[in-house]
C-alpha cells in the first residue's frame, strides 16, 4: 500500500530521525501485537485440552497439545457442513446479483445524458438520511412478505447499499465519455456498452464492492437471529453464536445445580476448546482468503475516501 | 405531459436498468417508513400495521417515563463520542507512524495484522472478549493473579466495560480507519516536505506543522460524517460483547439494543417501534446538521 517515501531519504539522520522511528516502531509493533494476539488465543485455546484450560485458562501457547476439540466440532459433521453450505451460497449468489444492480444502477446514475439521474440519486440517497427502522422492516419480512426461516430473508437485505452504490458510481466517473460514446456510435447498446466496455474498465471497484458484500454475507448473524428459526438453515456464524451462547448457558446450569455437574462432567465434555475449534472453522476461509482480499479492500475504501 | 412521454421512451434502457435497484429500495427503504405510525399503536398480529388501535403517546410515555430514555440516550452519544475521538487520534497516529516507517517488510506484515480484526464478525470477537475478560478463563485475569493481584470480574463490574468496548472497537477499526489518512498522506506534495527540510524543520516539526494539517481537510469531513451517526449505536458490538447481560446495562445499554430487546424479548412492537422513530428522528436531524457543517467546510464533500 504505502509507497517508499522519496522525501525522507533528503533528511540528514539526527537524533530526531532516530527518536521518531523508534516511536513508530514501537507504536506500529504494538498495536499490530495487540490485533493478532486475541487471535492466536483461539488458535491456541483450540489445540489446547480442556482441563489445561480450566486450570490455567486461555494463553498464547497451546497447553496440553490436543485434537479433541476439533473431534468434537466434526463429530457431527453434517451440521457444520450444511451451515457452511448455507453460507457460502448465500455469499456468491447475494454478491453476483447484488454487483449487477449496483453496477447497473450506478452506470445509469453516472450518465450525463440521462437528466433526470440527479433525482434518482436522491430517491436513493435519502435512504440514508431516514429509515423505518427496526420493527418496520422486521414486521415487512415476517409478516407482510412472510418470509420467517426463509432464505430469502438471509440474502434480500445484505443485497443493495448506497455505500456501495457511490463508491461504484465514483469509479464510473472517471470512465472518459468518449469510451462510452464511442461505443455507442458504434452501435453498441446500453446494455453491451455496460458488460463490454465499461465492466472491463472497473475492475478494480467489481473487485473491491464484490468483496464488501461477499464480507457483509460472510459475517451476517444478525439477520438469522431475527428471521430464522429452523437450526438446519443456520448460516455459519449464527451457527457459532447458538452453539457459544448454549455452551455459556449449559455451564449456568452446572453452576446453579439445575443439571449435576457429575452427570456430565463439565472436564470430559470440551466447551471452552469446542468454542474456539469452531470459531476457527468458521474463521479460516475468511483468514486465508485475506492476503488477497486486503488489496482490494484497500483500493475499494480508497476510492470511498476520495469521494465520500 | 407529452414531452413526458416522450422522455419516458427515451429513457427506456436507463429506466429498464435502474428498475431492480428502484423497486428493492422502494420496498425495503420506503415502505417501511410507512411502518412508523406502529409508534402511536398498541400494535396485536391479527391487526397488523394498519388494523391495530392508535394508543397516541402511550409507547413514547412508556420510554421517556422508565427513565431508559434518557439512559440509553445518554450511553449511546457518550460512547460515540468516545469512539469518534479516540478511534480518530490512534488511526491518525498509526497512519502517521507507517508512513515513517523505512522497512517496507515491517510496514506491510504490521498493515496486515491491524487489518485482520476487520474481516472477522462481532461473534467472534465477543468469543475473544469473552478469552481477555472472563473471571475464571480469562487471560488479562491470569496476568492479574500472576502479578500477585485480586480477580477482577469484568462480565459483574459495569464500570469496567467503557474501556473494553473502546478497546475493541478501535482494535477492530484500526486497520480500517487508518487506510483512508494513509491515503490522504500519499496524497500531500513532496515538494511541501523538502522546503521544510530546507528551513530547517525537525522530523517532529515535519509532522504536526506538514502532515497533519495537510490531511486536516480528511479529518474533519470524516469526524464531521461520524459525528451524523452520533445517535446510532453499534447494535452488532453491543449485542455481541454484553448480551443480556442485565448487570452491566446501566453502562452499556445503547439505544439499538433497548429497541432489540422491547422487540425481541418482550414483544413489545409499539414501545420498539417509538425507540426507533425517536432514534431515526435525532439521526434525521444530526445528519443534516454534519451534511450543512461538512457543505459549509469543503462543498465538494456534500452527498447531496
Amino acid at each position: 500500500m504505502a509507497k517508499t517515501n522519496n522525501h525522507l531519504g533528503k533528511v540528514k539522520v539526527g537524533k530526531d530521525v532516530i527518536l521518531l522511528h523508534s516511536i513508530a516502531y514501537a507504536f506500529c509493533g504494538l498495536i499490530a501485537v495487540l490485533c493478532l494476539v486475541p487471535f492466536i488465543m483461539v488458535f491456541s485455546g483450540s489445540f489446547s485440552s480442556e482441563s489445561a484450560i480450566a486450570a490455567n485458562g486461555f494463553s498464547i501457547f497451546p497447553q496440553e497439545f490436543t485434537l479433541e476439540a476439533y473431534k468434537n466440532v466434526f463429530r457431527e459433521p453434517i451440521v457444520i457442513f450444511r451451515a457452511y453450505g448455507t453460507t457460502i451460497v448465500l455469499t456468491i449468489v447475494g454478491m453476483i446479483v447484488g454487483l449487477l444492480i449496483q453496477t447497473m444502477t450506478a452506470y445509469v446514475l453516472a450518465r450525463k445524458d440521462f437528466e433526470w439521474r440527479n433525482v434518482f440519486a436522491f430517491f436513493f440517497y435519502f435512504t440514508t438520511l431516514f429509515n423505518g427502522g427496526l420493527v418496520p422492516t422486521f414486521v415487512l419480512y415476517t409478516q407482510t412478505l412472510k418470509l420467517k426461516d426463509n432464505y430469502l430473508a438471509l440474502l434480500l437485505p445484505l443485497m443493495f447499499s448506497v455505500y456501495n452504490l457511490l463508491i461504484m458510481k465514483s469509479y464510473i466517473l472517471g470512465i472518459p465519455d468518449s469510451l462510452v460514446d464511442a461505443a455507442k456510435i458504434d452501435g453498441c447498446g446500453e446494455v453491451r456498452t455496460l458488460f463490454q466496455v465499461v465492466m472491463p474498465l472497473i475492475k478494480p471497484a467489481l473487485a473491491a464492492v464484490g468483496l464488501f458484500i461477499a464480507l457483509a454475507y460472510w459475517n451476517d448473524w444478525y439477520n438469522a437471529m431475527l428471521y430464522i428459526n429452523s437450526e438446519e438453515k443456520y448460516p455459519l456464524q449464527y451457527f457459532l453464536y447458538q452453539k457459544v451462547n448454549n455452551i455459556e448457558a449449559y455451564k449456568k446450569l452446572i453452576s446453579t445445580g439445575t443439571v449435576s455437574s457429575s452427570a456430565v462432567s463439565a472436564i470430559s465434555m470440551p466447551t471452552q476448546t469446542l468454542k474456539m475449534a469452531l470459531t476457527i472453522v468458521v474463521t479460516g476461509p475468511i483468514i486465508l482468503a485475506f492476503p488477497i482480499a486486503q488489496k482490494y479492500f484497500v483500493q475499494g475504501i480508497t476510492i470511498g475516501a476520495v469521494k465520500g | 405531459m407529452k414531452k413526458f412521454l416522450k422522455k419516458l421512451y427515451k429513457y427506456r434502457v436507463y429506466l429498464l436498468m435502474l428498475s431492480p435497484a428502484v423497486i428493492y429500495t422502494l420496498v425495503f427503504a420506503y415502505y417501511p417508513m410507512t411502518g412508523i405510525v406502529m409508534a402511536f399503536k398498541k400494535y396485536n398480529y391479527a391487526g397488523g400495521i394498519w388494523g391495530s388501535p392508535w394508543n397516541g403517546f402511550e409507547n413514547f410515555k412508556f420510554f421517556f417515563k422508565s427513565g431508559q430514555a434518557a439512559m440509553v440516550t445518554r450511553n449511546t452519544v457518550l460512547y460515540n463520542i468516545l469512539f469518534i475521538v479516540c478511534g480518530t487520534v490512534v488511526q491518525v497516529a498509526v497512519a502517521v507512524f507507517l508512513t515513517e516507517i523505512h522497512n517496507k517488510w515491517f510496514r506491510k506484515i504490521s498493515q496486515s495484522m491491524m487489518f485482520l480484526p476487520y474481516f472477522i464478525s462481532w461473534v467472534i470477537v465477543g468469543v475473544m472478549a469473552f478469552n481477555l475478560f472472563s473471571s475464571d478463563y480469562g487471560f488479562i485475569n491470569r496476568i492479574i493473579t500472576a502479578l500477585g493481584g485480586e480477580k477482577v470480574p469484568f462480565y459483574t463490574t459495569p464500570q469496567s466495560w467503557p474501556f473494553i468496548l473502546l478497546f475493541f472497537n478501535i482494535w477492530k477499526g484500526v486497520g480500517y480507519g487508518s487506510v483512508m489518512y494513509l491515503a490522504a498522506i500519499m496524497g500531500v506534495d513532496t515538494s511541501i516536505y523538502e522546503a521544510a527540510a530546507i528551513d530547517g524543520a525537525n522530523v517532529f516539526q515535519r509532522i504536526f506543522k506538514v502532515t497533519i494539517p495537510s490531511i486536516m481537510p480528511t479529518m474533519v469531513i470524516l469526524f464531521l460524517m461520524s459525528i451524523g451517526g452520533i445517535f446510532r449505536g453499534n447494535f452488532d458490538m453491543f449485542y455481541n460483547l454484553v448480551g443480556n447481560n442485565g448487570l452491566l446495562f446501566e453502562y452499556t445499554d445503547v439505544i439499538d439494543t433497548l429497541a432489540m430487546r422491547a422487540l425481541i424479548s418482550s414483544n413489545n412492537f409499539g414501545m420498539s417501534a417509538a425507540i426507533g422513530l425517536f432514534q431515526s428522528v435525532l439521526c434525521f436531524i444530526t445528519v443534516l446538521l454534519a451534511n450543512k457543517l461538512v457543505s459549509m467546510y469543503d462543498k465538494d464533500y456534500t452527498l447531496f
